[in-house]
């Protein structure tokens, strides 16, 4: 076989250069990160760079401590809460929204490009648009009413293609043969499409979780009397930048990996099950 | 009597026809599958309605009102649009500033020149990526693993991705460290934290991800029996990359640079924390004019910080036809 073994020295080259890319841009997307969790166990009297003064949890304590760092606490809990009802009104709308869809309807490409709008439409611009009508007519801003306003448009239009994708492969003729068999469609749906299309509403719903909890931009000038997390994040950094942030950085980044890993355990499950 | 015991009695079948009036009374029938997809669409329309197009049309609304002290002078003007684009002094040989472009328009040009340097670089660093994942890793579960490793950074906080660079970049960071230990430069340099360079780290940091992802399932989805042929005819792998693999996934950069396009024209957070006061983009411009309720000027601000991305947008997707992809 001496006649094939150039080109395979070949590949075995390209294949270690292109390895060792990866490993390089793996590097660029995490090493920040990494220094930042490092430095989250500096010492009592270290700074925001290296090198380490001693290793300490002095500023993962600071985080505890109610009183050192504002209310993060109270921004963790708002915006967690936050998060969970973005994520429950993505997965349900995102579902009827697609579930409409299957079909023609007059206005449906109206409703299309309006769902895709909040995609496209940068942050800050929704943001102003509803604080300044909402100061206009005097009705206070708040994180759970105009906050959770944008943010589910935020979401939706990421949840939406996700659930247009999963009935794109959908596959109908299961659904016409329970309606043959003289099931009503609340059974249809309840029986037939639900379990079947059950993995992708936990994408959907993930990724109104996900994108709520770190949003930023437009929750800016909406929220109101009290902050989201980012935003209490973002006040602390108009401060002197300690430590405390980096372990506040730290937590927030291991706790959405957590959130990553729990939906690819419970989507894998739901395949597992599905088969 | 009802429809259907109409259809069950009207003679034999094949006797006389169905009559059209009761055949289309059957296809409305049959066609009546699902939920009605009024009550489908009425809570998300609403929502809409609600916190998109309200806001949006309230903004353009806002922007032909003009800032008084305390409250907005709610009579039509273009006062805004006018300061927007016109410097005093426009049109005046003898004054310094004559045929010199508004700081705004200025604002809006560097954020757009500044926006394609980072969705070039995004590209260039992603798309290697992409085609490894999709073409050189050959099992599926590594393949799967790889780019998950690579999106993993997506779902977490973006400011706090800011904020990390911080102790990569400042006079004492990692990077000055490094460049030190190479005998790049003899003493700490200061260009890298609070400048457009360490933004533009930052920023490609934080965004190439999208275009890895969009470039990935485009390159995934080629028929690789396609490559096969053009391999069986003689074609080089250069040949090959540009003439089949390129153009193939440029649905999937189309995509990825639309994300990344509409995510940085509006982006100021990340400004704010690695490139400090210094800088202006237009959403930072927005947020200063917001501060001082002069809502009508963020609000012009705003409407061309729009209007340039769906320019932009319109560009790229006029130049690639996603639409296959959909």
């Amino acid at each position: 076989m001496a006649r094939w073994s150039p080109q395979r020295k070949k590949k075995a080259w390209y294949n270690f250069l292109f390895g060792g890319y990866y490993a390089f841009f793996i590097v660029f997307i995490y090493g920040p990160m990494i220094a930042m969790f490092i430095l989250s166990f500096q010492g009592r009297r270290g700074g925001t760079t290296f090198p380490m003064r001693g290793a300490s949890l002095y500023w993962w304590n600071k985080l505890i401590e109610p009183s050192s760092v504002g209310d993060m606490q109270g921004a963790l809990g708002r915006s967690l809460i936050l998060a969970i009802i973005v994520m429950l009104i993505t997965a349900l709308f995102s579902t009827m929204l697609a579930m409409a869809f299957r079909k023609k309807f007059f206005g449906s490409g109206v409703l299309f490009y309006t769902v895709m709008a909040g995609l496209m439409m940068p942050g800050i611009l929704l943001s102003l648009g509803l604080a300044v009508l909402l100061k206009q007519m005097g009705i206070p801003t708040a994180w759970w009413s105009s906050g959770l306003g944008v943010h589910v448009v935020w979401t939706l239009p990421f949840g939406f293609l996700v659930m247009m994708a999963v009935f794109n492969r959908f596959d109908s003729t299961l659904e016409e043969a329970a309606r043959d068999m003289g099931a009503s469609e609340w059974t249809v749906f309840k029986e037939i499409t639900l379990p079947l299309v059950t993995p992708g509403i936990v994408a959907a719903g993930l990724f109104g979780f996900t994108l709520s909890y770190d949003e930023f931009a437009r929750t800016t000038l909406l929220s109101g009397q009290y902050n989201t997390l980012p935003l209490d994040i973002n006040a602390s950094m108009t401060q002197r930048i300690r430590p405390t942030l980096y372990a506040l950085g730290t937590a927030s980044t291991i706790f959405s990996i957590l959130m990553i890993g729990l939906f690819l355990a419970v989507s894998s499950l739901l395949q597992r099950k599905s088969r | 009597m009802n429809d259907s015991a109409q259809l069950q009695h009207r003679g034999l079948i094949g006797e006389s026809g169905v009559p059209p009036e009761i055949e289309i009374k059957a296809k409305a029938i049959r066609r009546e599958t699902g939920f009605p997809v009024g009550w489908l669409i009425t809570p998300s329309a609403i929502w809409l309605l609600l916190f998109l197009v309200i806001p949006l049309l309230s903004i353009i609304l806002f922007s032909f009102w003009s800032a008084e002290v305390g409250k907005l002078d709610t009579s039509f003007t273009l006062e805004n649009y006018a300061g927007f684009f016109y410097n005093e002094g426009f049109f005046d040989p003898q004054a310094d500033r004559f045929l010199s472009i508004s700081v705004f328009v200025k604002t809006l040009w560097n954020t757009f020149r500044f926006t394609l340097e980072v969705m070039a670089l995004c590209l260039l660093l992603g798309y290697p990526i992409a085609y490894f994942l999709a073409m050189r890793v050959e099992k599926f579960r590594w393949q799967m693993a790889f780019f998950l490793l690579c999106m993993v950074p997506f779902w977490t906080s973006y400011l706090i991705r800011a904020v990390a660079w911080i102790p990569m970049l400042g006079r004492r960071g990692l990077l000055n460290k490094l460049l030190l230990n190479l005998g790049v430069v003899d003493e700490p340099v200061d260009f890298l934290l609070y400048s457009e360079f360490g933004y533009t780290m930052a920023l490609v940091q934080l965004y190439v991800v999208l275009s890895v992802g969009p470039i990935f399932f485009s390159l995934a989805k080629i028929d690789k029996t396609i490559i096969e042929a053009a391999r069986d005819m003689g074609a080089k792998t250069s040949h090959i990359l540009w003439e089949i693999i390129f153009p193939l996934s440029l649905p999937g950069v189309a995509i990825g640079m639309v994300f990344i396009f509409v995510m940085i024209m509006g982006e100021f957070a990340t400004a704010v924390v690695v490139y400090g006061a210094k800088t202006s983009t237009v959403g930072t411009v927005i947020l200063n004019y917001y501060a001082v309720a002069n809502y009508p000027f963020a609000a012009v601000n705003a409407i061309m910080l729009m209007l340039a991305m769906m320019i932009g947008v319109v560009i790229i997707l006029r130049l690639v036809d996603i639409r296959k992809e959909l």
